[in-house]
């Protein structure tokens, strides 16, 4: 009853075109962050802190890019982790290599790195669709790997490309503690899921969406398909960059090439399946889901069964559990959490009297 | 009505389409002249939307010319087309399913639209303007075609009658000099037949806009049309008034039939 839209009438277009329409999903939003933002790491321990959200923000990121490319412009792609790798080492080659360069400029020109290296990726886009095109992905997700540990110039010439992040300091501060790293990964990760949201509601998501719909009525409109779908590889390799960038400085700390594999594409396209495909929340939902849910796992499957059946089990229950969620997904709601979201909302609209 | 039929604007001379040995189009040559209603009717296969594809640069013929608006005009890409101020909707619907009705028709207005993606991201000054001015372009056309009530729906839950008025708004957001509709009554029971000719007429009337019209509702493209040109297997059989052509014993025979 309290969530009711009565009263709030739209009077421009600004109002009736923000992201939340509704106040009450305001004022939510805005809870939500302040309990984030200042609350959670005034409260929780470090093992949270380190262990659950800096990785849920960092994942989401690389979960919003992906949509962008997968959700919002169509194009599959399972080189996430590479685009992760490139932000990462490219991060790393900036602050070892220019002296007196700043955290966030380095995080900016990490991601341009990888946008960079999106776009040459993203090139066999303009003649190859669906599945063909995630194989092309794929060698971008080979290629770089082998790339980086290859040519030992790339990790400073340490043994199996491994590499040490150095210290965040921005403006003479040192984030080393836990929670002024989550707090800087908080803010990074909000600012620019705001950009992503942003873009996919004005004309540059609408083209992406277009040439996903239906690629020979978005050309008659007048979009061009080159442009689009580059600039989709080149925002979502921009995001991934930067998720990468961020896993190794405020997450891991040291991080080696193989660390990017594919199976780390992979999670990060779960996250975007069982989130949602096409919607910057869904990210959100995903990255979270996947963290916690091994995590979940771990300690409720012990507590209702005991250790009858043995800690090898423990972990190929969790492979089984994602396994069958993501086929239930696919199947049942191919729009995922954030579709759920939805639903529950038009149903509490009308709640608790439905006709 | 007070609207002038003008000059030339698109005119069409001899030309000739081959999918590999198939020839679509063999040696047409038609105009359409500005304001008027120009349709092309025939029997299926007769080459009708290839036409269709050739004036909107999907297609390039192997042979003819095209002068748009008194120039000749190069191979051009879809894109381009639009550019100049073709738009057209298509046969099977060609909606963007995933998006509601709102942003199908705003992306009609793309090529007027000038903030690049990093304006975008912002959403501040520039881009929100921009986008609210042409959100009020769109919500007129939206008045027009009296789909207000359906705006924020998303358009694969629409019925086939409604979807197919949004892709015509969508076409219409564009303000183009030249609207091609590929069979737009399509599968369209009598009532939303009438509600389509008004909106197709309200549209030459109110804007000036150029139609080029596929239909096969031989009732409504001779009541709506101004001239009329018949296909027959991808050669041009008949041209002229509604009533000339009507009476032209090559089209009774290819398509209209007699009664017996």
């Amino acid at each position: 009853m309290l969530y009711r839209e009565a009263g709030q009438f739209k009077a421009t277009y600004a109002e009736d075109s923000q992201i939340f329409p509704i106040r009450q999903d305001r004022i939510g939003f805005w809870v939500l962050m302040l309990v984030f933002g200042v609350a959670v790491p005034l409260l929780t321990n470090e093992y949270w802190l380190k262990a659950i959200l800096i990785p849920v923000l960092i994942f989401s990121l690389a979960a919003i890019g992906l949509n962008i490319l997968t959700g919002y412009a169509g194009q599959l792609s399972l080189g996430s982790a590479a685009f992760m790798a490139v932000g990462a080492f490219a991060a790393y080659n900036f602050i070892l290599r220019i002296e007196g360069m700043p955290f966030l400029v380095a995080l900016v020109l990490a991601g341009v790195t990888a946008a960079l290296v999106g776009i040459l990726f993203g090139l066999p886009s303009l003649r190859i669709k669906g599945f063909y095109l995630a194989v092309a992905t794929l060698a971008a997700q080979f290629f770089i790997v082998w790339a980086l540990v290859k040519f030992p110039w790339f990790s400073n010439n340490s043994s199996s490309g491994v590499v040490t992040a150095q210290d965040v300091t921005i403006l003479g501060y040192t984030f080393s503690t836990p929670e002024a790293k989550y707090v800087l990964t908080f803010l990074i990760v909000a600012f620019m899921a705001l950009l992503a949201k942003n873009m996919v509601r004005s004309s540059t998501g609408r083209a992406w969406m277009a040439v996903r719909d239906m690629d020979v009525a978005a050309q008659v409109i007048g979009f061009r398909l080159m442009r689009t779908k580059l600039l989709a590889f080149a925002v979502s390799s921009f995001y991934c960059g930067v998720a990468g960038a961020l896993y190794a400085y405020t997450y891991i700390g040291t991080v080696e090439p193989e660390g990017f594999n594919l199976d780390l594409s992979f999670k990060i396209l779960f996250m975007i399946i069982i989130g949602g495909v096409g919607s910057i929340m869904g990210s959100f939902l995903g990255a979270a889901f996947i963290v916690l849910l091994p995590i979940f796992l771990d300690n409720f499957v012990p507590m209702i069964f005991g250790d009858a059946l043995g800690a090898g089990f423990v972990s190929n229950f969790q492979l089984i559990v994602f396994g069958g969620l993501i086929i239930f997904f696919l199947i049942v709601e191919p729009h995922g959490l954030a579709r759920l979201w939805q639903i529950a909302k038009e149903k509490l609209r009308l709640w608790p009297f439905p006709h | 009505m007070a609207r002038q039929i003008g000059d030339v604007i698109v005119d069409l001379q001899n030309i000739s389409l081959r999918f590999g040995g198939v020839k679509a189009l063999t040696d047409i040559s038609f105009n359409v002249r500005e304001h008027e209603i120009r349709s092309i009717i025939g029997p299926n296969g007769a080459g009708k939307s290839s036409m269709l594809n050739v004036i909107n640069g999907v297609y390039h013929p192997q042979e003819g010319q095209i002068f748009f608006k008194g120039a000749l005009r190069k191979k051009m890409e879809p894109h381009e087309a639009a550019e100049q101020g073709i738009a057209r909707t298509f046969q099977n619907i060609a909606l963007f399913k995933g998006m509601t009705v709102l942003d199908n028709i705003m992306t009609g207005r793309n090529l007027k639209m000038k903030c690049n993606f990093l304006q975008h991201a912002l959403y501040w000054g520039a881009a929100q303007k921009e986008e609210i001015a042409h959100r009020i372009k769109v919500e007129e056309v939206i008045e027009f075609l009296e789909i207000q009530d359906i705006r924020k729906t998303p358009v694969g839950r629409l019925p086939y009658g409604l979807q197919k008025r949004v892709e015509l708004a969508r076409a219409l957001a564009a303000e183009p000099h030249i609207l091609l509709l590929d069979e737009p009554m399509a599968g369209m029971n009598v009532e939303e037949k009438q509600d389509m000719c008004r909106f197709i007429l309200d549209v030459n009337d109110h804007y000036g806009t150029t139609i080029v019209l596929i239909e096969h509702d031989m009732g409504v493209v001779m009541d709506i049309s101004d001239r009329v040109v018949v296909l027959d297997y991808g050669k041009k059989i008949g041209d002229g008034e509604p009533d000339e052509v009507k009476n032209n014993p090559d089209v009774i025979k290819a398509y209209l039939g007699t009664t017996h």
